[in-house]
């Protein structure tokens, strides 16, 4: 068993297509914890004892978050700005993080395609997204490569909306179950890339 | 004098006792009314005969209930029912008159005698039925919308049956009756007849079209006016008085005109639905519906005349269940018809089986006008009694039985439905009515009190839902949904009515979330202290923001002066939650040392936080976006 806390940063709730339902099966999942981070910080006050606190007792960190500018909605880089603090995160005596997994699962506007270097996109998503995972490697945490749901807007018409929902129960419940295969999901560009690298049993 | 104070000394006593208990027991008031009538009457004698007489004083409660269910109806609501009032209500009534018809018929009833009877059983207890389902909280259901129709169609069904029972009279009965001499004179409904005798059939319909327009015309424009004016001398008792003697005329010009005077004061009600004084009325009408209604039900407790009822005891039971049966058969079919669910369908038909008050009326209509048989009525006046006893054991049972049995089955089929709450705001000053303009363009329904006549017709060109009362009277918030709202904003200028007022929505409904503007520090306490959740200081955030508009003046970076107000808000907010805690209402704050103690310890961490200070308040102001190298408590 590992603990599983998932940090959902949306600040436009009331419009979304998917990540409400995705947070949604978040806070269905059991024992796992979850954030809802505009929601603590409506007025951006973040406070960092309390998120720190809250790290040191998990094993796993989700982030949730539909990319925008092809980066973190910007409570949730705040967030990074005061909560990964120097002698905390990195630096000396800055290990508290080390070993635990950061997961990012995002949504994006963009299709697959036009993420890649020929694409519109100029850049894979996991380079752009590459800040975070520098962020992860500073900090000494496992970086797994991002759940991704391209196209997020058509999803719910063209079906693939309630396949991904499931998907993101199956990471959740194989992560907190210690049934997730890391070695595997690493060697992916994106863990999105086919079936999720679950171990049958422990 | 002396009979009149020991009878209502009994009536009042019977009820004082009985209610009580019969709530206790989860029996509902009205069958509480019931038995205290059935012990105060046949079972030791102390009322007799005279029942009758109050019985039809207390119809009256009928009326008033009626008045008052108008009152929480608009008239675009009750437009959207026409369906269900006209389909629902007729076929009810003409398929009830029908099935009982045919059955009487089958004893070798005249078809005259079975049609009235027919007639007398297509009715249920509006009383009963309504003030069960207030009691419940079920008005708004399906089940009970349907039920609220029906009984409405029904009330109004009552006058063309009294016009239409005279054409049925018995020949013989009626020359038995000439020879034994004239019949006492008593009629409840019948008697504002003569007024318009003499008069052809179109000069009625136009005569009634006419008392119809004068009271929606009435209520509309000629009401506000004179209940503003009245208002404006602030004499509460004068604005009951007023209430009811608009009640009291309604009823008086339908009764003239031969109309029922609870449509009349139902019109009246759905008129004065949309009007500011709305909750103030609804609020003094009440108590005098309830102890009518309460009178009613004992009477009809009272009533049942015990020695028919022994010597025939399996005859009338029998009875009643076979009627009970066959209404609650034509209810369930019109349930399955109109698609009712689940358990509104079983609420509906088992709700509505009894025979009602009205059949009271129309029984002793149908002896006097020689169309049924004096002791047949006399059997068929115990049958309604005795329906309307058992009908809320049926409640009970479909309370414990049907609607338990549903609930389990449908747990988690509403949890996505997110049901708008009301929120009340108290007070419509320069602050309740911010609250109440940002509830309103987010689509919140609010209810806004306030007692100042003149305000609100002003406000109310502009549009504004505010309604005329003073919100620290229990029963006017009562009246205005205290107990559905989801929240209650507290924005009047008195200090300790807005205290007492908290104090008392508090103890009325533990759930509520209570908003407070609180004038000072100390009234910030004593709100705390009587259950206020959040506390808001009137002129806290407004001096904040001067204070930051000075810090930037003194020439702060913007965004410092935004952090350092920030601590100093937050620092601030903690603390005084911590000296409301420590605070004692019987105590000055200047005699309580645990009081000084802790405001000069808060004091000196503010201080200190602001001054940068780490180990005060974790560094708040410094920390945040400092750059590496520079550790948390380790450097400068
Ligand atoms: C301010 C903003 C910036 C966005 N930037 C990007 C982007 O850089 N790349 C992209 O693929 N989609 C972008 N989008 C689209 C969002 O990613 C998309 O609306 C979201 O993933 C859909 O999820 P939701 O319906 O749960 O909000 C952006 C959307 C917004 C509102």
């Amino acid at each position: 068993m590992s603990k599983v806390m998932v940090l959902f940063a949306h600040p436009g709730q009331r419009h979304s297509q998917i990540n409400l339902d995705l947070a949604n099966v978040a806070r269905s999942v059991d024992d796992i914890g979850f954030v809802d981070l505009y929601a603590d910080y409506p007025r951006f006050k973040i406070d960092v004892d309390r998120e720190q606190e809250r790290l040191l007792v998990h094993d796993v960190i989700v982030f949730q978050f539909p990319v925008y500018w092809y980066s973190t909605p910007s409570l949730l880089k705040e967030w990074q700005d005061l909560v990964l603090e120097y002698g905390f995160a990195y630096g000396p005596g800055g290990d508290k993080l080390a070993g635990k997994l950061l997961v990012p699962v995002v949504t994006a506007g963009g299709l697959q395609d036009a993420y890649r270097e020929d694409g519109r996109n100029n850049f894979p998503l996991r380079t752009l997204l590459s800040p975070l995972e520098q962020t992860a490697n500073l900090c000494q945490m496992v970086y797994v490569p991002p759940l991704v749901l391209f196209a997020a807007l058509s999803a719910r018409n063209d079906g693939r909306a309630d396949d991904h929902i499931k998907q993101y129960r199956l990471l959740l419940e194989a992560l907190r179950d210690g049934r997730f295969d890391v070695e595997a999901a690493r060697r992916r560009d994106l863990l999105s890339d086919g079936a999720l690298p679950v171990l049958e049993s422990v | 004098m002396d009979s009149f104070l020991f009878q209502t000394f009994i009536y009042l006593l019977a009820a004082v006792v009985a209610v009580p208990i019969a709530n206790r027991l989860g029996l509902g008031s009205v069958l509480g009314y019931l038995i205290a009538g059935v012990v105060i009457g046949p079972m030791i004698g102390l009322v007799g005969s005279e029942t009758q007489d109050l019985q039809h004083f207390a119809e009256f409660g009928v009326v008033m209930m009626l008045f008052l269910v108008g009152l929480e109806l608009e008239p675009k609501a009750l437009w959207d029912m026409r369906a269900k009032l006209l389909g629902l209500g007729g076929l009810q009534v003409a398929g009830t008159t029908l099935a009982v018809m045919a059955a009487c018929m089958l004893f070798a009833l005249p078809w005259s005698v079975s049609l009235a009877i027919g007639l007398v059983f297509s009715l249920s207890s509006t009383a009963i039925v309504l003030q069960t389902l207030n009691e419940k909280g079920l008005m708004k259901s399906d089940g009970g919308q349907s039920s609220f129709s029906v009984l409405l169609f029904q009330d109004i069904a009552v006058i063309p049956m009294l016009a239409l029972i005279p054409l049925l009279a018995l020949p013989e009965l009626a020359e038995h009756a000439a020879q034994a001499g004239e019949h006492g004179e008593e009629a409840g409904h019948g008697s504002g007849f003569h007024l318009m005798d003499g008069l052809a059939g179109w000069q009625v319909a136009l005569v009634n079209l006419a008392a119809v327009a004068a009271v929606i015309f009435g209520g509309h424009f000629l009401s506000r006016p004179l209940f503003r004016f009245i208002a404006a001398a602030r004499l509460r008792e004068i604005f009951t008085a007023a209430a009811l003697l608009m009640v009291i005329a309604i009823a008086l010009l339908m009764t003239l005109v031969g109309l029922s005077p609870a449509l009349g004061t139902f019109l009246a009600g759905v008129v004065l639905a949309n009007s500011e004084f709305r909750h103030e009325l609804e609020s003094d009408i009440a108590p005098f519906k309830g102890l009518l209604l309460g009178l009613f039900f004992i009477t009809v407790g009272a009533g049942i005349d015990f020695a028919i009822l022994f010597s025939q005891f399996w005859f009338v039971l029998g009875l009643t269940l076979g009627v009970m049966a066959l209404k609650a058969l034509v209810l369930l079919a019109l349930a399955l018809f109109f698609k009712i669910k689940g358990p509104d369908r079983w609420l509906f038909a088992l709700g509505l089986a009894q025979a009602g008050e009205f059949g009271f009326v129309l029984l002793s209509f149908c002896v006097q006008s020689f169309v049924i048989p004096g002791e047949i009525a006399d059997t068929l006046l115990l049958v309604v009694a005795l329906s309307m006893l058992l009908t809320p054991a049926l409640f009970i049972f479909h309370d414990k039985v049907i609607a338990a049995r549903s609930d389990s089955g449908q747990e988690h089929e509403n949890d996505q439905i997110t049901e708008k709450g009301t929120a009340i705001i108290a007070g419509h000053g320069r602050f309740g009515q911010i609250v109440n303009r940002v509830l309103l363009s987010n689509n919140h329904k609010t209810v806004v009190l306030d007692h100042r006549a003149d305000l609100i017709e002003g406000l109310r060109k502009f549009g504004a839902r505010v309604f005329f009362g003073d919100a620290t009277r229990p029963d006017l918030l009562h009246a205005a949904g205290l107990h559905d709202a989801e929240l209650l904003v507290v924005a009047i200028d008195e200090p300790d009515q807005a205290i007492d007022l908290v104090r008392h929505a508090r103890r009325e409904h533990p759930d509520l979330h209570i908003i407070a503007r609180a004038e000072d520090r100390m009234a910030v306490y004593r709100l705390y202290a009587a259950g206020a959740n959040d506390i808001i200081r009137e002129t806290f955030d407004s001096s904040v923001r001067a204070s930051r508009c000075a810090l930037e003046a003194l020439g702060m970076h913007a965004y410092e002066a935004e952090k350092a107000i920030t601590v100093f808000v937050d620092h601030d907010r903690a603390a005084i939650r911590k000296l409301a805690q420590v605070w004692k209402p019987d105590i000055s704050v200047f005699d309580d040392p645990e009081y000084i103690a802790l405001a000069k310890e808060v004091n000196a961490q503010l201080e200190a936080a602001m001054a940068g200070d780490r180990s005060a308040l974790h560094d708040k102001t410094d920390r945040g976006w400092t750059p590496p190298g520079r550790v948390k408590g380790l450097t400068d």
